[in-house]
């Protein structure tokens, strides 16, 4: 399991898969993927199933389901703690997950979170605090060949030109995000 | 998820390993695997590893009125969950034996305990009371389950921290935590759990079992005890038939091992208050990375974004502008709103057959009913022309004998379907139906 954290938003990711499935959740033409968001305290809410649905397209997106069909994958996120843009770090976790099992996947993706506060001004990466203050607040997640978007959800009210600009924003974040990515996962198999 | 069951030549090799008195791991009978405790960065927060068994548990609170039986005590709530990503066979939402099993112990060994003292949290008797809870999630299971979450909870207690409240008179004020620091929970002793596994019916005793020794013992004695050689709760479950001696030998040896897990729960926590205190940097995000070869840690980055505003500004002028928005809704009556004209229906040539078979079937008046109609729904502001005098008729069936009498005037129709007015009109003769049904009861 892979356990990225950003500051101390702590997010751990288990994956199963591709395994048997049971018989009505069975896809005949591809792998059928399914995504669980625990969260730390209390029983998963509609909340969690609302990302859940959302972390599950956006892998559905990029892993290769049809090498693998009538299989079940499953994703287990757990929070271990949350001081701010959980979606973005699940969002990694997820990635990162599907990387180490060794799932064909077409592309990366990373997710980023930005917070616009009430002067305009962008926050990325916003703490908890943060984003309650922000008059509006933005996850995307950003694929790896060609920096484009697989997810978009905002919460609050933005302009439409500051949602772009968000956008662009997230995306020059995204390269730090993916040479990351490159760098632990050459330390990991360098070092086995 | 299927797990996979246990193939019968590993069991009769662990068997045969465990008369010789080795185990796969190579530890001793009586021996623990490592335990290593770290914390998060909220107080109560902390990960477990009995050896690759990992347990999360995390401690909140909340303000509630106590139960109605004991107004003076607060409230105790324990839940363990096996993650899914614990083991493929865990399966989400299926309340499996095991898992119940677990959470009774849990329940036994930290409630009838009376290791935290309920009094304490009372804040205005009969009104308020803290009630704590205490969530563990199984992250890894490589066996002993019941040590780990007992190990993670009571650590996890101790750590807590909650919020300072002070009450005088008639009001009671709770603190944050910049106001003034919060308060531990009042905890009594430390109960831990040591599970025995047996094999060969009794012949043979293994402490610590891991996943593949559970899957080959014949039963387990769990024995909860804290450092002052009390024991807390005894449960021996899978049908072992014990003698008096080896239940006292098990409780022997789970003295050693409680004094020395305790002591080592008390190093912990004291580094971790070390750490907090002397303003270091504390919570997951510090443990983990430095114990694995696997972690990588990033320092935060800053990223350029001084072009941002002009590739923006790109994107917008290349791009299609937005579609008309209607923003005012109109009212019409109170209750009914429509925001936007409707567009002309495109059903038209549908109407057009309708009418012409209804105007075979039942004549004139039916006719006349479906024009009206027509108008209507083509024209959404103006008034609808009624015949006022002759009765409409609403269906073709002919069991049904509603008809309107009076028929006023309807709201405007909210939508571009054509049969918006019948729909409105059946809906006013069901209500006229079931006032004539209530009539009748």
């Amino acid at each position: 399991p892979r356990s990225p954290s950003l500051g101390d938003t702590s997010v751990l990711a288990g994956l199963y898969g591709p395994a048997e499935v049971k018989g009505s959740k069975e896809l005949p033409d591809r792998a059928a993927l399914e995504v669980l968001l625990r969260p730390k305290v209390g029983l998963p809410g509609v909340v969690e199933r609302s990302r859940e649905q959302l972390l599950r397209q956006t892998c559905e997106a990029v892993v290769l389901g049809v090498l693998h069909p009538r299989t079940a994958i499953t994703l287990v996120l757990q929070v271990l703690s949350d001081a701010g843009s959980l979606l973005s770090c699940c969002l990694n976790a997820a990635c990162m997950g599907l990387l180490d099992a060794g799932l064909p996947l077409s592309s990366l993706f990373c997710g980023v979170t930005c917070a616009l506060d009430p002067n305009g001004a962008i926050i990325l990466d916003p703490t908890t605090r943060q984003e309650q203050e922000a008059r509006a607040v933005l996850t995307f997640a950003i694929d790896s060949t060609e920096r484009k978007v697989l997810t978009a959800t905002t919460k609050g009210s933005c302009s439409v030109e500051e949602m772009q600009q968000c956008l662009a924003a997230a995306q020059r974040a995204a390269d730090t995000i993916f040479q990351f990515y490159r760098d632990s996962v050459r330390r990991r198999y360098s070092k086995s | 998820m299927k797990a996979t069951p246990l193939s019968n030549c590993e069991r009769r090799f662990l068997l045969r390993a465990i008369e010789e008195r080795k185990r796969l791991d190579g530890r001793q009978c009586y021996d623990y695997r490592n335990v290593r405790i770290s914390f998060g960065a909220d107080y109560g927060c902390c990960i477990v590893e009995l050896g690759k068994t990992r347990v999360l548990a995390q401690v909140s609170c909340e303000l509630v009125p106590p139960k109605p039986n004991r107004p003076t005590e607060g409230i105790l709530f324990f839940n363990l969950e096996l993650s899914p990503m614990a083991a493929p066979g865990f399966e989400p939402g299926r309340q499996s034996e095991l898992l119940v099993k677990l959470n009774r112990l849990i329940e036994r060994c930290l409630r009838n305990s009376k290791c935290i003292d309920t009094e304490s949290l009372c804040v205005v008797a009969g009104e308020k009371v803290w009630q704590i809870r205490l969530d563990l999630h199984l992250l890894n299971h490589d066996g002993n389950i019941i040590d780990a979450a007992s190990i993670a909870g009571i650590v996890a207690l101790c750590h807590f921290r909650r919020p300072d409240v002070s009450v005088q008179g008639e009001e009671v004020t709770v603190y944050t935590p910049e106001e003034r620091d919060p308060v531990p929970l009042s905890i009594h002793h430390m109960p831990i759990c040591v599970s025995f596994a047996f094999f060969q019916q009794g012949t043979y005793l293994l402490v610590d079992p891991s996943e593949r020794e559970e899957c080959v013992m014949d039963g387990v004695l769990v024995i909860a005890m804290n450092k002052h050689r009390e024991i807390c709760t005894i449960q021996s479950s899978g049908g072992i038939m014990l003698v008096t001696d080896q239940v006292l030998r098990c409780s022997k040896i789970t003295a050693v091992k409680v004094a020395e897990i305790t002591e080592l729960i008390q190093k912990a926590l004291e580094n971790d208050q070390k750490v907090r205190k002397e303003g270091g940097k504390f919570g997951f995000a510090e443990s983990i990375p430095n114990q694995k070869i696997t972690a990588f840690k990033m320092e935060s980055a800053a990223v350029d974004t001084n072009n941002v505003e002009e590739q923006a500004e790109e994107i917008i002028t290349k791009a299609d502008p937005p579609s008309e928005v209607f923003a005012k809704p109109i009212l019409h009556t109170p209750g009914t709103a429509q925001i936007g004209e409707g567009i002309e229906n495109s059903w038209g040539d549908l109407e057009e057959s309708e009418r012409e078979e209804a105007a075979e079937e039942e004549g004139e008046s039916e006719a006349t009913a479906f024009e009206c109609q027509k108008m209507e729904t083509e024209d959404t502001s103006t008034m609808r022309e009624t015949k006022t005098d002759e009765p409409i008729v609403l269906s073709d069936s002919e069991e049904e004998e509603v008809v309107i009498l009076e028929p006023q005037e309807l709201p405007k129709k909210t939508r571009t379907q054509t049969n918006s007015k019948q729909e409105n009109t059946s809906k006013k003769a069901f209500n006229k139906r079931r006032k004539k049904k209530r009539a009748a009861h």
